[in-house]
């Protein structure tokens, strides 16, 4: 038996912020929007390259959908300016840039069919007639709505609905396709489901795509890089994997994934290993990605709970990157399970185990005393 | 299951609920109806009140009959004299003029406040209601004031230096338009708003985003989807402007023709009831007979 899910297509790596050479396609410079007194989007900079499924994630509030709003020219920046393709689009209006985007809310015209829906964009551009049945209907089949032209918005599904607003951003083939929250109406395994879609639609035809979205899930399967967004500014800018293994900030540690932060001070340097004192844990942790520091700075190390071992006996060597406590609760969530630790000190660290066995007995329960280790690379060191 | 009993309690319950609003209709539509429709059909006379009887019990060579004279003859004076014609055609005239000027000065106003911050929302509708506080009659009788020879508006214009001499609005069809569309005017524009407020305001930035200038968004998207409100708001306007006594009695001249007044000329200068009646049973089904046909239609359209 075979499952529907569609899987994501193979494609070669294509890195161009690695390339020195490479031209941004979309440049936001410098760009600056404010409502009143409120910094919504405060000097953010950043380079999209062409091709990309760029993501901007951050919570709710910090200035990621005004950001995308100022890219479609719906929002005017207060300072700063906005390149595409070379061309700057500052002083643009929407209707003549070169971007197309799908609104969080869909925004689907009620009065007009699926097929008006779509064509409505080229309308405007005054295509002859059969050229835009003809785009209109490439672009139905490639998002699967094959019978439904005739419908009107309210008699579809909602992730019926959200492939109408897709097709009618794609039709016009933009230079960039801005999405705006594109699946936060859809239950989970729709949206698991619709973001491998995305990601092959934007790989098949070549397009740039920025996702805006608060779900750090989507971002990490859609996004080639992402940038976090905090109160107007960029947190930090990387792969999903970068941003994952090497947060640069307590912020983005807690908001990507799960993570211990433990509070250390700095020790050493010795080559590529660091070594720091947690004094709440009586312990030394030792990192290979060493930050500079001064004697006594007061630091913060991340771990990630997947990247922590759990046993009842002490590991090989206790002297650093390890802690002893007792199993205060389990949770377990089918593919894995999440223990919570509390260390003699009162302090609390969680590690996640992979459920490859059955659990019908448990090898380690409530109440059992246990020890955490994790490795040198597992260990990130934090400044702010 | 449910119980019988308790299933005859439901039906009950559902008839008298939907009997409230038919008994209503019954004693105040229907039933006045029927009373202007029978003495439609009557002869005229001399005597009080001014019409006699349709039926009748008639003793002829000694038998008893129930006659019913039903006199036709109101009718065909309605078709047969160019008067009520015109006044009927005058009428339409009028009313249509009248409620696509009200539409178009309306329809800015509840956009605007449409688009104003929700808070300030109130205010503006209150002060679109306002007027309501006034008499009507007396609101008339201020435009008199304001549009006669010497009134404010010629007043106005001659101290600006715009005309020469006044203007003559006043007992005008000009006038009476002024009048209905002043008169009317929350009509239109409550619908409207009640429309347009609830307008997703993405929809135009969709439109704009997928090339549009802002104006042939209003056309392609504000305009059609305000369509039931600018329906309603219209029927509110023309229905009533049709009939509309008062202002064409008050603002209009001897030569402004109007349904409404021809009526109440009949009723009262004539005291001819039976072909007021006539009148005003014609001016009912000129109304009634298009509109429940529009609406039909429009129903149909979006089952489709």
């Amino acid at each position: 038996m075979t499952t529907a899910r569609p899987v994501r297509e193979a494609r070669p790596r294509i890195e161009p912020w690695q390339d020195p050479d490479a031209v941004p396609f979309v440049r936001i410079q410098g760009v600056t929007k404010t409502f009143g007194e409120v910094y919504a989007v405060d000097n953010v900079t950043l380079d999209i390259f062409k091709g990309e499924f760029f993501a901007l994630l951050g919570p709710s509030g910090c200035g990621k959908s005004t950001l995308l709003r100022i890219l479609a020219g719906l929002e005017r920046p207060t300072s700063g300016r906005v390149l595409i393709d070379g061309q700057d689009m500052t002083d643009v209006p929407p209707w003549r840039r070169p971007v197309n985007m799908m609104f969080q809310s869909y925004a689907l015209f009620p009065h007009l069919s699926v097929r008006k829906n779509i064509a409505f964009g080229l309308e405007q551009e005054r295509l002859p007639r059969a050229e835009i049945a003809e785009r209109v209907a490439e672009v139905v089949r490639l998002v699967h709505l094959e019978g439904l032209e005739d419908r009107k918005p309210d008699q579809l599904s909602g992730g019926q609905k959200q492939r109408v607003a897709l097709a009618r951003a794609l039709v016009k083939r933009p230079k960039v396709l801005l999405l705006d929250e594109p699946l936060g109406a859809l239950d989970k395994k729709l949206r698991d489901q619709t973001q491998l879609e995305l990601v092959n639609i934007q790989d098949r035809l070549g397009l740039t795509f920025v996702i805006v979205t608060h779900d750090q899930e989507e971002a990490m399967t859609v996004g080639s890089r992402m940038a976090i967004m905090r109160e107007g500014q960029i947190a930090q800018i990387g792969t999903p994997s970068e941003i994952y293994e090497y947060p640069a900030s307590r912020f983005v540690a807690e908001f990507v994934g799960e993570v211990n932060l433990i509070e250390a001070r700095f020790a050493s340097v010795n080559g590529t290993t660091m070594r720091v004192r947690a004094p709440a844990l009586g312990i030394e942790i030792v990192t290979d990605r060493p930050v500079p520091a001064l004697p006594g700075e007061p630091l913060w190390v991340a771990v990630r709970p997947e990247k922590m071992s759990i046993a009842k006996t002490p590991p090989a060597e206790t002297g650093y990157n390890c802690v002893e406590g007792e199993v205060f609760d389990i949770e377990y969530l089918g593919d894995v399970s999440v223990y919570h630790v509390r260390l003699d000190n009162g302090l609390f660290l969680r590690a996640t185990e992979a459920n490859k066995l059955r659990l019908i007995e448990r090898p380690i329960t409530w109440e059992d005393r246990v020890w955490l280790s994790w490795g040198p690379d597992a260990s990130v060191v934090l400044k702010t | 299951m449910k119980g019988k009993a308790e299933r005859d309690r439901l039906a009950l319950g559902r008839l008298l609920l939907i009997g409230v609003p038919f008994a209503w209709l019954g004693l105040f539509f229907l039933l006045p109806f029927t009373i202007v429709l029978k003495l439609s059909l009557s002869e005229p006379a001399l005597a009080q009140p001014p019409y006699l009887p349709i039926v009748e019990w008639v003793e002829e060579a000694g038998e008893l009959y129930l006659a019913i004279r039903l006199r036709v003859q109101n009718y065909l004076t309605l078709v047969g004299d160019g008067l009520y014609l015109a006044a009927f055609a005058s009428s339409l005239r009028i009313a249509a003029t009248a409620t696509v000027l009200a539409l178009l000065v309306a329809f800015p106003i509840a956009l605007g406040m449409a688009r104003c911050p929700p808070r300030v929302r109130p205010f503006l509708l209150l002060a679109v209601m306002l007027p309501f506080w006034t008499s009507f009659l007396i609101r008339v009788y201020a435009w008199m004031g304001i549009l006669k020879d010497d009134g404010l508006l010629n007043a106005l214009l001659l101290t600006l230096g715009l005309i020469e001499e006044p203007l003559v609005i006043l007992n005008t069809e000009t006038a009476v338009l002024i009048g209905i569309v002043y008169s009317y005017l929350p009509f239109m524009i409550l619908p409207i708003f009640a429309n347009l407020e609830k307008h997703d305001p993405s929809l135009l930035e969709a439109a704009v985003d997928l090339g549009c200038r802002p104006i042939v968004a209003f056309w392609r998207i504000t305009v059609p989807l305000a369509r039931p409100g600018i329906l309603a708001g219209c029927f509110l306007v023309f229905i009533p402007a049709v009939g509309e006594f008062v202002i064409p009695d008050l603002l209009g001249g001897a030569d402004t023709l109007m349904i409404g007044r021809t009526l109440w000329l009949e009723f009262f200068t004539n005291r001819d009831w039976p072909l007021a009646s006539a009148v005003a049973i014609a001016m009912l089904l000129l109304l009634v007979v298009p509109i429940v046909f529009f609406l039909r239609l429009q129903a149909l359209g979006r089952l489709r």
